[in-house]
This record gives C-alpha cells, structure tokens and sequence, in this order.
C-alpha cells in the first residue's frame, strides 16, 4: 500500500518538498514553541538584571575572541560540578543572554560563576599571560586587550537600543546614558550614581586593568567575567520549591 | 514547466536579471557600509561585496554569448561541477590545515600563540576551522555532487542559465566573508552558526537560487520519478533553509554594523542553537551525504540499489525523528527536563533510520563484493558507511542522559563528531570527487589508483589515532572530574585534568596530519588526472568499469 502509492510523490516534486517540510516541522514545534510560555520555563528569582554597558562590551570582547569554545557557562546539577562550581544554573540567569553562552566544550574550566572567585588583578595577569599564573593552562594569551581602548564606545548606546528590540527591559535612561555609565564603571573617582541606580547598588566600579588613563577591552572583560553567576540571590531561592521545578 | 524559449528570446533572461539587479542591490548597500561603517571589519566586508559585484558584473559582460550563458539544453552543464571539484579540494586542505594547526596549539600553546597576532588564537580559528570543513569543504562537496546527480537522474540540463553560477561564485563569496569575519572577531557567538547577520542574509539569497536551480531542474526532467538521492538533496536543501533563517534571526547594532544580538535568548536561544546544530549535523553533513551515497555507491559497484522500499521508510523516518534530537545536546542544563527526554528518546530511535540508510549502501555491494579488492574507490566509499554506521550508533549511546553526564563538555564529543566528520562524511566526499574528476575531465580513469590506496590507508590510521585518542581523553578527563577521594573531596583539580590530556592531544594532532596528507595526495591524483596523465607503473586495462557514462 504504501510502497504502491510512494509513487504518487515520487512523480510530483512538489508533493515531496511539502511532504518534507511537513515532516522537518514537527519536531521543532513540539520543541520550541512551548519554552516561550516563560513562566513554565523560567524560574522567578531576585537580582537577575540586564548587564551594565561595560559588562556587555565585555560579553562582546568574550563572544568575538571565541571563548565559548573552551568554556561553558552551564553547571549541571551533579555533585561534582556543584562542589566545584557552586549552584547549578538556572534559566533565569542566562535570560538576557542573547546570544546564550552555555557552550558545549570545557577544555577549561565553566566560567557560569567566576564572578568574584578571582581578584581583578589575577584575571589581568591570567589574560595576559595565562601559563604565568596557571603553568599547565593551554590558553591563548590575551595581552592585546591591555591598552584597547573599547572598540564599541562610541556606538554602545546603538547595541542598548538592540538589545531593546530582542527583548532585554533597558530604559531609555539607560540607552541615553549609556556611554557615560561604560566609562564610570571603569573609574572609581567618576560619578556613578546614576550608574548605580539604573542598574543597582550590586553594581562593582572599579578600575579593573589597574590603568586608570583609559577604559579598556580589558577593563570589559574583566568586568563581565567578575559578574558572572553573582546576580541570584540563592539565599532567597528555593529550588524545591513546586514552582521552581520543571 | 519548460522555460518557454520564445518568451526568453524577446525579454530580459530571469537569471541574467536576477543577478545583475542582485550585484546592484548589494553594491549600493556596501558603498554606504563601507562610508558609513560603525565598526572596522564592517569596511573591509563592504570592499569584499563591491569587489564581487564587480567580478560579477564584468564575468556577465565577458561571458555574454559565451557557452556559460546559453541554454543549451541538448547538453548538461558540467563546467560549473568541475569548478566545484576544485573548490571543494582546495577547501579542504585549507579547513584540515587549520584543524591540525588548532589540534596542535592544544597540545603546544607555547609554541603555537603568539603575543601580538591574537587572530591566530584558539577561539577565532576554531570557527574557521568547522567552517571550513563544514560548510566550505562539505558544502561544495553537495553543490558539486547535487548539480552532478540531478541532471543525470532527470535527464535535463541545470535549470537557470547562469543560476547555477551565481549559485556556485555566491557561496565562494559567502565562504570568504565568514572566514576573514572570523579572523577579524566577527562572530555571532552561536556554535556552527558564527556568520553575523549580513553574511547569513547573503547565504539566504544564494541558497533560494540553489533551491530554484535544484527545483527547476526536477521540473524539467525527462524522467518520470525523481531518483531517490534527490529527495535526499530536496530533503537537505529546503530543512537548511528553515533550519538557517530561523536560527540566525538578530537584530543588528545598524544597517552598517558587523555586529547583532540574536532575537533568542538564553534557554530559548539554547534549544534553538541546537535544534539547528544538531540538523546541522543531520541534514547538511547526512541527509546530503547520503544522496552521494545513493548515486556514486550503486554506480560504483554497478549495480541498483539494495531496497527500494528500504529506502522509503528510512528516508521519512530519518527527516522526522533527525529533527527532534537537538535536546540532547542540552542534557542536565536549564532546559526543562521534559524537552530533555524528547530528545534522548528520538536520539535512540534514530539509530534505526540511521543504520537502514547504512544497510542500503552496504548491501548494494551484495554479489559484487570482490570489486573491493580490486577497487580502491570502492573501498573509500565502504569504510565511509563503516564509519556512517559507527558513529550513528555512538550518538544514540552519547545521547542517554547517564552516558551524557560523562561525556558532555569532553572531547568525547569531539572525537565522536571527528568518526562521522572524518570517517563517513570526509570519505564519502572523497570517493565522489575520485569518481567524479574522470567523468567530468573525460579521462579514462584516474591519473593513480596506488596513490587512491595510499589515501585511503592514511586516511584510516589518521582517524583511528583521532577517535581513540579523542576517548581515552574524553572518558578519562570525564572520570577525573566526578572522582572523590577517601575524604570526600574532589580528588582534581580541574587544571591537573587538563595536564593529563596533553600526550592525547599530540596523537589526536598527528592523526589529523596523517588525514591531511592524505588528502593532499588526492589533490595531487586528482590534479594529474585533471592533466590528462596515467601513471606510468599502473597502464590502462582496456576494461574498465568506471568508464560507463552516467546515466
């Protein structure tokens, strides 16, 4: 029977094309389309909030050089990589991560919460020469972010308002301020207030390269990868909890 | 469907229209990209679209009246099949260079970073590296092959006058762009799906020409039914579309930025990333790479395929459970556990489809078995089924949740992608572009079947030094992590892991050279062949099976 009337589709390509796409569509729909129904996907917790402009540039400094090929930022909950890493993560925690950097490979270590693990200086000495501080790391060396002025300075409020478009809640505040709030960040003696009340008192400023002259793609980076897996407040989370399982 | 050739006498041809009115789209879009850039490598991309257009135009003009630009469909058109030969051969080194060159930085990161060349390190080459060999080598394998098979199984010349070219120098043009991109840092940070936002929508508009090309050409075939590698090739074409243009929706900083935020996010981004990387995988490097099989095997060997009807219920059942395997790529994550266990689950069935695709070109063989001595070729095309059926099974058991917690984030992931990249698709192409360079050159055979022999021994030994290295590695780094000594502490710490990978990644280093050499002795064979020459020490025999013409 089957057999007997494959023949129908064999001769009219169209049928086939439509006959494919019918069958490639399911999967993805049963898939995908339910995950956007958030409050089933995504847990509710406390201090998850969009990332200031210098920790973005940071993520674009981490997503340009490829990072995400040897580092996930993904703890699975295991008891290894909880008492290596801490709290396994959550959804919430990568929801404004577009894109999302869970990766797939640890040829080093996960990075979801290296945030304040590390002091600024080490993360400075390990970018530049990661074997002077780790002897058997086989990292690159990243010496040439020292000194870069942030490439995306000037141009940062335009990646906000993008941001906007695919859903992360900055305000226009936060857009108009932009270049302003990336500089302050990296300056101590600056004036960070309004900094402070966009995105939180949390929010460290500090000069993360030790040179205080200039914001650099060090400073960045460094400031993204001190934030990362700090925002949760775990104290208020209650992972058993019916809402929070899925 | 006949193009109407009276019509086409009287009005501008569609395809000389198409791709003139292209080139000037993208021309006055790069002359502003370039004088309007928001960032550097934006510049550069612009110069590399005004350069193309104006190839592309001056191509037209030179070429008008030329062979390249008639519709002749007394004959098929294999001069852009012979362009994709080259192509493919010499993206193949290139890709397989850089995959030893970023093998060996793991195993020597002293010797191989460099201070002040920071585009030479891991994170930017390892996205030319899958690039190249994915979608540079592998997709001008398919372009190759599916302008090759869908002409001779339908009887008709390639649809679209000059489509089939646009086709061809477009996706050269989009290989360039994500390739220098990645040297310059311009990624869109998604795994096998780094090209930013306006090189995808380039890709777009090459692959509806290629669909059209592939569609028109069914359209216009002599034969009743459409050949089953076709439907593989549809299957491939049309899910790669959806697959691309779904995954690769983003927002760009500006019209004239490099840069762009993905519409997904987070947990979202994440199931759709893998939805496509894992089709990736299973309609670019199978679905595609099956279609091969389904012509070159049974002309091979010379004979039908095994199962018809095998063929049937393996081709809808692999196109309909490929889909929802993605998941598993995503196991213990923060992916709801429900979407998790879809995706084992259809990962275990599809072993099925997987292996009947297996079966069919295994058993093809049946009765003719003896030509494997005989036939170097043949066996290329064999081990590449070996390796199809070897890996298609290690995904299914990779894909268990209590398998996965071991292998995920290892390089058992690595080297399992490595026994299907290497084993089945690399070999696979192999045997195609060795049968196809005799018949598209109209050489008797191949310049050297030793040298065939040679390739494929390298060849083999290189991917077993891969893969086993890849798993001692993998499991070992896996067991290393989740050990606890007699205190109940972890035993490693993660850096002393990474020590212990260092003489698995100098073997897994070596047998990637071993692979390349391989297949720069096939550029070479294929190279001679090209030239019309026959090894001295092997003189032709008068009977010769791979001299029959393609039907």
């Amino acid at each position: 029977m089957l057999f007997k009337n494959h023949g129908i589709i064999e001769r009219n390509s169209m049928i086939l094309l439509i006959g494919i796409l019918l069958m490639v569509s399911v999967g993805g729909i049963v898939q995908i389309a339910p995950l956007f129904r958030i409050e089933q996907t995504i847990e509710k917790v406390d201090g998850v909030r969009p990332y200031t402009p210098l920790e973005l540039a940071g993520r674009g400094v981490y997503i340009r050089e490829g990072c995400y090929t040897c580092h996930s930022q993904m703890i699975r909950p295991l008891r290894d990589e909880i008492e290596r890493y801490g709290h396994y993560s959550l959804a919430a925690e990568s929801m404004y991560d577009h894109p999302f950097q869970w990766g797939s490979k640890r040829t080093g270590p996960d990075l979801a919460r290296v945030g304040g693990r590390y002091s600024d200086a080490w993360h400075v000495q390990h970018l530049i020469n990661p074997r002077s501080v780790v002897p058997e790391s086989i990292m690159p060396p990243y010496a040439f972010l020292e000194g870069r002025p942030v490439g995306v300075q000037n141009t940062i409020g335009k990646h906000l308002m993008a941001q906007v478009r695919v859903g992360v809640p900055y305000t226009q505040a936060d857009i108009d301020n932009a270049k302003d709030d990336l500089i302050a960040q990296a300056d101590p003696n600056a004036d960070s207030e309004g900094l402070q009340a966009r995105y939180g008192g949390k929010v460290t400023v500090r000069d993360f390269d030790g040179d205080p002259t200039k914001v650099t793609e060090m400073d960045a980076l460094v400031a993204y990868l001190q934030v990362l897996g700090t925002m949760v407040d775990f104290k208020t989370y209650e992972p058993t909890k019916a809402e929070n399982l899925r | 469907m006949e193009p109407n050739q009276q019509r086409s006498k009287a009005l501008p041809r569609f395809d000389i229209l198409f791709t003139g009115v292209t080139a000037f789209l993208v021309a006055l879009w790069a002359v502003f990209a370039v004088s309007h850039a928001d960032d550097a490598a934006m510049v550069v991309h612009g110069w590399i679209f005004i350069a193309a257009a104006v190839l592309a135009v001056l191509a037209m003009v030179f070429a008008a009246g030329g062979s390249a630009l008639t519709n002749d469909n007394s004959t098929y058109s294999d001069g852009v099949i012979r362009y994709g030969v080259i192509a493919s051969t010499f993206w193949g080194i290139v890709g397989m260079l850089v995959g030893v060159v970023i093998a060996s930085q793991l195993a020597f990161p002293d010797a191989l970073y460099f201070k002040d060349f920071g585009f030479l390190n891991f994170g930017r080459l390892r996205p030319l590296h899958t690039s190249a060999v994915i979608f540079a080598f592998g997709g001008n394998v398919l372009l190759a092959t599916s302008f090759y098979v869908v002409q001779r199984t339908c009887r008709a010349r390639l649809f679209g006058g000059m489509l089939p070219w646009f086709v061809f120098w477009g996706y050269q043009l989009f290989i360039v762009l994500a390739a220098t991109g990645y040297l310059m840092g311009v990624t869109s940070g998604q795994e096998y799906a780094e090209p930013t936002w306006h090189v995808d929508l380039w890709l777009t508009v090459v692959w509806v020409a290629y669909l059209l090309v592939f569609l028109g050409t069914l359209w216009k075939r002599k034969e009743p039914h459409i050949y089953v590698a076709n439907w593989f090739y549809l299957a491939f074409i049309v899910t790669i579309a959806m697959l691309h243009v779904v995954n690769n929706l983003a927002v760009p900083t500006s019209a004239f930025a490099t840069t762009s935020y993905p519409l997904f996010g987070g947990v979202q981004n994440a199931l759709t990333q893998w939805w496509y990387g894992h089709n990736a995988v299973g309609f670019f490097l199978t679905a595609g790479f099956l279609a091969i099989m389904y012509y070159f095997v049974p002309k091979q060997v010379n004979r039908p395929v095994y199962s018809y009807q095998l063929s049937i219920v393996h081709f809808w059942a692999l196109i309909f459970i490929y889909i929802w395997a993605g998941p598993h790529h995503l196991h213990y994550t923060a992916l709801p556990q429900w979407a998790q266990t879809l995706g084992m689950t259809f990962s275990v069935i599809l072993w099925m489809p997987s292996w009947g695709g297996m079966i069919n070109g295994l058993m093809t063989l049946s009765g003719n078995w003896d030509k494997l001595r005989t036939d170097p070729v043949l066996r290329m095309f064999v081990a590449s089924l070996a390796f199809y059926g070897m890996s298609t099974f290690e995904g299914p058991v990779m894909s268990v949740r209590a398998v996965n917690s071991l292998s995920h984030y290892t390089d058992w992931t690595i080297g399992h992608v490595h026994s299907g990249a290497l084993g089945w698709v690399g070999m696979v192409s192999f045997g195609a572009l060795y049968a196809l360079t005799p018949w598209l050159w109209k050489r008797e055979r191949l310049y050297s079947l030793k040298l065939v022999e040679m390739h494929f021994w390298l060849s083999t030994i290189g991917i077993l030094f891969y893969i086993s290295s890849m798993w001692v590695s993998g499991i070992q780094q896996g067991l290393m992590w989740r050990s606890y000594n007699e205190f109940g502490f972890l035993t490693y710490s993660f850096v002393e892991t990474v020590k212990a990978m260092h003489l698995p990644y100098i073997v897994r280093a070596l047998g990637g050279l071993l692979y390349l050499l391989g297949t720069c002795i096939m550029a070479y064979n294929l190279y001679r062949t090209v030239k019309g020459s026959v090894s001295s020490k092997e003189p032709l025999s008068t009977a010769n099976p791979n001299l029959v013409p393609a039907e």
